[in-house]
C-alpha cells in the first residue's frame, strides 16, 4: 500500500478513536476496549473495501456488515459517521434517552446498519443468512462480520461456522478480534476458546492471521479472502484491546466501562497528538 | 367433520401449494420430514436449506435472509422454534421486525409418545410476549393453509403453531378467508361463550351440544390469531353471553387463555375459566390418552361451562 493512502487510513482510524471515546465519555457507559481494537480494520472495511453509499444506505446489491459483537457499537458509529451516513455530532447522543444511537446496533434506526446486534453469537448466523441470500439470488454483494474472541464461546458461532462452509459461502469474510481479553479476564484463564485457527479451519475454513493494526496485512487479507472460492474466510486479527489510548491498551478493565473527564482528557490528547504525528 | 388431517400436513401441503405464487425460502433443522417441509424441500430443491440440529442458529439465519429483503420460512418443534431458541426468535427476527415466518408444528401434548421434553405447552406464552409478533394456531388444515398464506402476506414476523395428530376438518377450503386479528363465530350462543384454538376448538363444538342437551346455550368462537388478540369480539360476547370458558393445548398460563382474561379484565370483566394443561408437564401416551389425562376433552369444556354458568348466577 502507498505510503500516503497508508497515513489518510491511519489518521481515518484515528479519528474514529476519538469519536469512540468521545461516544463513551458522553454516555457515561458503553465499551471502549473492543471499539478500539477494530478501528483500524474498520477503517479499512469502510473506506476501502464495502461497497456501500452513505447517501443510500438501504442500497440494493450493496456488500453487507454485520457487528456480531455489538457491543462494540461506538467502533461502528464513529465509523459510520466518518463516513458520513449520519452527522458525526450525534455521536455524543450515544445511550442517551431518545437518541437514534442505541447501545447496540439497531438495524431499523441507524442508517448504515446492516442488522440489529448484540447479544453475542448471533449476528455470524445472520451474515450466513445475508450471504445465502445472495447466492440464492445471484448477487455478487459480499457480507463481512467482525466477531469476538470472547463471543467464539458462544455455541452458535460454531454452528454457524459449519453452516456456512456447508453452503460454501465464500462470500462471507468474518474477522476475529483476538484481543485475548473479556470481561472476567483474559480468555485463556476464563475457558480457553483458543487455538481459533485450528478450530476454524476444522470447520472448513479459510483461515488468515494477520496484525489487525497494519495496513498492508489488512488488505492483502481482504484481498485474499475475495480471491477464495468454496469456503467461507476467517480473518484471525491479532489485536490490542484499548488499541491507541495508552492506559486502556491491553487492559481488560477498559472492555466496559467509559474513561471519567480527567481520563477522558488524557485519552484526547494521546489521540490527538498520534494524529497531528500521521 | 369426516376428514381428519394434520395441520402439519397442511402446512407442508401449502408451501408447494404457495411456493409456486410467492417467492420464499424455507429452512428446517433436521425435521423435514416430520415438520412436513420435506414436501417443499423435494418440490423446490434449491429455495430448500436444512440448517442441521442447530434451531439458534437457524433463526438467525433466517433473520439475515430476511434483512435482505428476502421471506424466509423457519421450521422445528414448537419446543426448539419457541423454546430453545427463544432469544433468536426475540433479538434476531423479532426486535428488527423481519419477514420470518416460524412453522412450528408439534405444539402441545399431542406430540403424544415423546413425552414431556417434545411436548411444548409453552410457546404461546414465549411468542406472545415478543413485541411485534403475530400469533397464529389454526383449528383445521384448511386454516392452517390459509394462515400460511396469510403470514406470507404479512409485513412481519410470524409464528404459527401446527399439531402432530390427524384433527377433525371444520371449514371448507373454497370459502374460507383468514383474516389475521380476527376470531370467528362458529356457533352462536347466549349463556356461556366457548373460546378455542387450533385443535380444541372441534372439542368447543362438541362441548356445545353436550351442553345443549342441558338446556345451556353455549356460542363457539374460534380464535385463530393469538395476537393481535380480538379484544372486540371477545367484549361482545363477554357482553352478551356474560361468562367465558377458553380452551387450548397449552399451558393455561400465558396462552390463549390469559390473553383472553388480559382483554376482559380491561373491557368486560365476567367469569373465565381456562381449559388446558394444568402447569404441569407432559407425558408419554397415545394422543387421545394424553387429552384425557390432561382435561383437554369435550367433557371438560362443558363441566367448566357449567360452573362458569354458575359462577355468572351467583
Amino acid at each position: 500500500m502507498e505510503q500516503s493512502r497508508k497515513n489518510e487510513l491511519r489518521r481515518i482510524a484515528t479519528t474514529i478513536r476519538i469519536g469512540i471515546i468521545e461516544e463513551v465519555y458522553h454516555a457515561a457507559s458503553g465499551h471502549p476496549g473492543g471499539s478500539l481494537s477494530m478501528a483500524d480494520i474498520m477503517t479499512y472495511l469502510y473506506f476501502e473495501k464495502l461497497n456501500v453509499d452513505p447517501h443510500d444506505p438501504a442500497m440494493a446489491d450493496r456488500d453487507r456488515f454485520v457487528l456480531s459483537k455489538g457491543h462494540t457499537s461506538p467502533v461502528l458509529y464513529a465509523t459510520l459517521a466518518e463516513k458520513g451516513f449520519f452527522p458525526k455530532e450525534d455521536l455524543v447522543t450515544f445511550r442517551h434517552k431518545g437518541s437514534y444511537l442505541q447501545g447496540h446496533p439497531d438495524m431499523k434506526g441507524i442508517p448504515g446498519v446492516d442488522m440489529s446486534s448484540g447479544s453475542l453469537g448471533l449476528g455470524i448466523s445472520s451474515a450466513c443468512g445475508m450471504a445465502l441470500s445472495a447466492k440464492y439470488n445471484k448477487k455478487d454483494y459480499r457480507v463481512y462480520t467482525v466477531l469476538g474472541d470472547g463471543e467464539s464461546e458462544e455455541g452458535q458461532v460454531w454452528e454457524a461456522a459449519m453452516f456456512a462452509a456447508h453452503y460454501k459461502l465464500d462470500n462471507l469474510c468474518a474477522v476475529l478480534d483476538f484481543n485475548g481479553l473479556q470481561i472476567d479476564g483474559p480468555i485463556a484463564d476464563v475457558i480457553g476458546p483458543a487455538p481459533f485457527d485450528e478450530k476454524f479451519r476444522a470447520f472448513g475454513w479459510n483461515v488468515i492471521e494477520i496484525d489487525a493494526h497494519d495496513f498492508d496485512q489488512i488488505e492483502a487479507a481482504f484481498t485474499a479472502a475475495e480471491q477464495c472460492k468454496g469456503k467461507p474466510t476467517l480473518i484471525l486479527a491479532h489485536s490490542t484491546k484499548g488499541k491507541g489510548v495508552s492506559y486502556m491498551e491491553n487492559n481488560c478493565a477498559w472492555h466496559g466501562a467509559a474513561p471519567k473527564t480527567e481520563q477522558y482528557e488524557i485519552a484526547i490528547a494521546e489521540l490527538k497528538a498520534q494524529l497531528a504525528s500521521i | 367433520m369426516a376428514d381428519k388431517i394434520a395441520t402439519r400436513e397442511a402446512y407442508g401441503k401449502a408451501l408447494v401449494e404457495f411456493g409456486a405464487k410467492y417467492d420464499f425460502l424455507v429452512l428446517d433443522a433436521d425435521l423435514a420430514e416430520a415438520t412436513k417441509t420435506c414436501f417443499f424441500k423435494k418440490e423446490y430443491p434449491d429455495r430448500f436449506f436444512d440448517c442441521g440440529i442447530a434451531e439458534g442458529n437457524m433463526m438467525s439465519v433466517a433473520a439475515g435472509i430476511a434483512a435482505t429483503g428476502q421471506t424466509v420460512f423457519a421450521s422445528s418443534f414448537a419446543m426448539f422454534a419457541a423454546g430453545r431458541a427463544f432469544e433468536q426468535v426475540r433479538n434476531s427476527i423479532g426486535y428488527p421486525h423481519l419477514n420470518v415466518k416460524i412453522g412450528a408444528t408439534h405444539a402441545g401434548i399431542t406430540v403424544g409418545e415423546d413425552g414431556a421434553t417434545h411436548q411444548c405447552n409453552e410457546d404461546l406464552a414465549t411468542m406472545r410476549v415478543i413485541p411485534g409478533m403475530t400469533v397464529l394456531c389454526p383449528a383445521d388444515a384448511v386454516e392452517a393453509r390459509a394462515a400460511v398464506e396469510a403470514a406470507i402476506n404479512h409485513d412481519g414476523p410470524v409464528y404459527m403453531r401446527f399439531g402432530r395428530a390427524a384433527t377433525p376438518v371444520l371449514f371448507d377450503k373454497d370459502t374460507y378467508v383468514f383474516k389475521i386479528g380476527k376470531g370467528i363465530v362458529m356457533a352462536d350462543g347466549e349463556d356461556v361463550t366457548l373460546v378455542a384454538t387450533g385443535m380444541m376448538t372441534a372439542m368447543a363444538l362438541e362441548a356445545r351440544e353436550m351442553l345443549k342437551a342441558e338446556g345451556i346455550d353455549a356460542a363457539v368462537i374460534n380464535l385463530p390469531t393469538i395476537k393481535p388478540i380480538d379484544a372486540e369480539l371477545l367484549t361482545e360476547y363477554a357482553r352478551k353471553t356474560g361468562c367465558m370458558v377458553t380452551a387450548e393445548e397449552h399451558n393455561v398460563i400465558g396462552g390463549m387463555g390469559s390473553a383472553v382474561c388480559e382483554v376482559l379484565a380491561e373491557t368486560c370483566p365476567v367469569p373465565t375459566l381456562r381449559v388446558g394443561v394444568e402447569d404441569k408437564f407432559g407425558a408419554s401416551g397415545k394422543v387421545m390418552e394424553m387429552m384425557e389425562v390432561y382435561g383437554l376433552t369435550p367433557a371438560n369444556i362443558a363441566e367448566k361451562a357449567r360452573q362458569a354458568v354458575k359462577l355468572k348466577r351467583s
